[in-house]
């Protein structure tokens, strides 16, 4: 009893850091998006209306909430373009997190089986490209998909294809930018849930009679969804709003819903349209984050 | 251990034998009629790197024989134990079950089962699906497997835990969870690697009875990996005594304690005296060995006649009597005695016994150990008190390596 007094106190401060760093860095900001979100576009610096003015007193601040309005909502449900930009980034965030779990689940599951010694090593190699900046990793894959480049030019040299392929400006380039990108924040997840795999229960399935395939579908991966969850959602909730990818990428036929924010807010100036789409964005965002949050409150509880 | 814990491993502890019978029948492997072992180790060689784990050991394992293979940590013993379930490979030799060698036979598809040491449950599944899982995988029928998994539940008293997970038991009800999944199956021969280990001295106590009553009832061959010799001389029929990836000896438990092989069983099985000296002479099968801590002993010939003159002669501590002048000329019928002076140096009261520690004029130790067979014992010694440790011929053994 006296041991828990000790500690009591230190953890009780200790537990409010992560609330006041989320009113700081998301609450107050996500204020400001949300009033902005519910003003209207002005030619005038800042670029909406009403802007709340202390200085003018309580009435001027009351005149300033009755102006809000639910406006831009509406804009974003009846104009197509806001629709099927955010189909388009559910299509693409579903598929390329597919894609990713599909090659990022063997080659976590290959690290977590190396020998103990090779593990730092291959850990190292997945995490090695960080050191590159991100922009210029997606400028290398222009080269490499470029009319002349790389791509094209060994599958010439290997008479794979006659003609150059197209691949910059498709879908298929803005799909490998997003795997190859997104790739290392699948496969640590994975690691982590595969390596702590106790090595005895693969022992104890081949025991009871579970040959190597039956036991790693019976034992090792539903053992690791919680690795699955942890490393889909680490994908699919950034590649939801991605916009360098998609925008240096992919054609322009379509957009994603951050290249559409983005349109809003700097070709277009309307800062309201473009918050309203933001917020929507996040409330797209909400059900993915409360069903991981509930996976992983399971795991906890069955942890202890 | 908390009141808590107390009460979830407190459980009945005994096995309900009217269960079992029903499955006595198939689980007994018929008898061949050249009587070949049930196993047959031939020559077993395991290497990791330069490290001999295993080294040319031999062994035969009979039908329904409750074997333990005893060793301190690092001896081979878990080693071979996993060599028998596939797990790793012999560099050399053979593993013949029943007969057939089973280096081919693949661990998913050898009719023999493990239970783990630390009991390796499945952590996402319930005790009724970790304990079908095996059935499962033999390809056994919905009715059947729910029947066995029923007998199996009854067999190691968990009814009512069905749907719990593994992290919603206490540790011994764990271990027969482990149990009864390794059961299951009814293997030929069930493989336990320290089955007991992480169970509280009260608990394993009970187990141990438990697991021998459920071997002979179910007349199973169990082999048991322990470092724990009490844990081996409770339960096994035989035990295999191992050290540097050899067996140094293969004997029943009162065998091993009393005619131990070597100077290293001796000492590795209970506790022991130990001199060392030279045959001087025989006569009348008794020999006389001058030794240089303890002068000279006089020992029986033992049944294979001594071939060496330089032995060791070991005295377990209890037939080391005390006393303060010397036994009664009849104390000890018409044999010779060897008798020890000295001066107690070290009581230790245990309970059941008192250990001495003599401190002999030759400055060596000897220890003898003293049921307390009364309340209020008058026999007892103090540190200081000259006594003579004495033992008689029979009570030696002589040890040529």
């Amino acid at each position: 009893m006296s041991t828990r007094r000790i500690f009591a106190q230190p953890a009780r401060y200790a537990a409010i850091a992560p609330y006041l760093w989320m009113v700081l860095f998301f609450l107050v900001p996500f204020g400001f998006v949300l009033k902005i979100s519910l003003s209207q576009t002005a030619i005038a610096q800042p670029p909406y209306l009403p802007v709340f003015d202390f200085a003018e007193g309580w009435a001027a601040i009351t005149a300033a909430f009755s102006q809000l309005s639910l406006d831009n909502f509406g804009l974003l449900a009846s104009d197509s373009l806001y629709i099927s930009s955010y189909l388009r980034s559910v299509v693409v965030a579903v598929i390329s997190t597919l894609m990713l779990l599909l090659i990022g689940y063997p080659v976590a599951y290959g690290m977590a089986r190396l020998p103990q010694r090779w593990q730092p090593i291959a850990m190292m190699l997945v995490i090695v490209p960080f050191w590159t900046s991100f922009l210029i990793r997606i400028y290398a894959w222009i080269n490499i998909l470029q009319h002349d480049g790389l791509l094209n030019k060994v599958l010439l040299a290997l008479h794979v294809v006659s003609t150059p392929v197209v691949w910059l400006s498709t879908d298929t380039a803005m799909y490998i930018g997003i795997v190859y990108s997104y790739l290392p924040f699948m496969i640590l997840p994975l690691y982590a849930t595969l390596s702590k795999l106790d090595a005895s229960l693969l022992e104890a399935a081949a025991d009871l009679g579970a040959s190597p395939r039956r036991a790693f579908w019976l034992v090792t991966f539903p053992l690791s969804l919680p690795g699955v969850g942890a490393g889909a959602l680490l994908c699919f909730i950034p590649i939801l709003g991605e916009f360098v990818i998609p925008d240096l990428l992919a054609g322009s036929g379509s957009m994603m819903i951050g290249q559409t924010l983005w349109l809003e807010f700097f070709t277009n100036k309307d800062w309201p349209v473009a918050a309203a789409a933001a917020v929507a964005l996040l409330v797209l965002l909400v059900p993915p984050l409360v069903l991981y949050d509930r996976l992983q409150r399971r795991t906890l509880e069955s942890a202890k | 251990m908390t009141a808590q814990a107390n009460g979830k491993t407190g459980e009945s502890p005994e096995i309900d034998t009217a269960k079992i019978d029903s499955a006595v029948a198939q689980a007994m492997p018929a008898r061949s009629a050249d009587d070949m072992p049930l196993l047959r180790i031939e020559g077993v060689s395991k290497k990791f790197g330069t490290f001999p784990a295993v080294d040319g050991l031999s062994l035969d394992i009979r039908t329904g024989e409750f074997f333990a293979l005893l060793g301190p940590s690092g001896c081979g013993k878990t080693t071979l134990l996993r060599m028998l379930a596939g797990f790793e490979t012999p560099d050399e030799g053979r593993i013949l079950l029943g007969g057939r060698d089973i280096a081919p036979v693949l661990p998913h598809e050898r009719p023999v089962n493990m239970m783990f040491q630390n009991y390796a449950l499945f952590p996402h599944l319930s005790v009724r699906d970790n304990i079908a899982f095996g059935l499962k995988r033999a390809g056994m029928a919905r009715a059947a497997i729910d029947t066995r998994v029923a007998e199996m539940v009854a067999l190691v008293k968990l009814d009512g835990m069905e749907k719990r997970k593994p992290d919603q038991l206490s540790g011994g009800q764990k271990q027969r969870v482990a149990l009864a999944r390794s059961l299951a199956r009814r293997p030929k021969v069930l493989l336990l690697d320290e089955p007991l280990a992480a169970l509280d001295k009260k608990l394993r106590e009970s187990t141990q009875l438990e697991l021998m009553e459920l071997q002979r009832r179910l007349g199973m061959t169990f082999i048991v990996v322990t470092h724990d010799q009490e844990e081996a001389m409770t339960m096994a029929n035989r035990i295999g005594v191992m050290d540097a990836g050899r067996l140094q000896q293969v004997a029943t438990p009162r065998d091993l304690y009393e005619a131990p092989a070597s100077r290293w069983v001796a000492e590795f099985v209970g506790d022991v005296n130990l001199f060392n000296g030279d045959v001087t002479s025989r006569d009348h099968r008794r020999l006389t060995i001058a030794t240089r801590d303890g002068g000279a002993i006089v020992v029986s010939e033992p049944r294979e006649p001594v071939t060496r003159t330089v032995v060791s002669v070991a005295i377990r501590p209890e037939k080391v009597k005390m006393s303060r002048r010397g036994p009664a000329p009849d104390a000890a019928g018409s044999q010779a005695i060897n008798r020890l002076e000295g001066v107690v140096a070290d009581v230790s009261y245990l309970g059941g016994s008192t250990v001495y520690k003599v401190k002999l004029d030759s400055g060596a130790v000897v220890r003898s150990s003293v049921a307390n067979t009364a309340r209020f014992d008058t026999d007892t010694y103090d540190a200081g008190q000259r006594v003579v440790a004495w033992f008689t011929p029979d009570d030696c053994v002589v040890l040529e390596r």
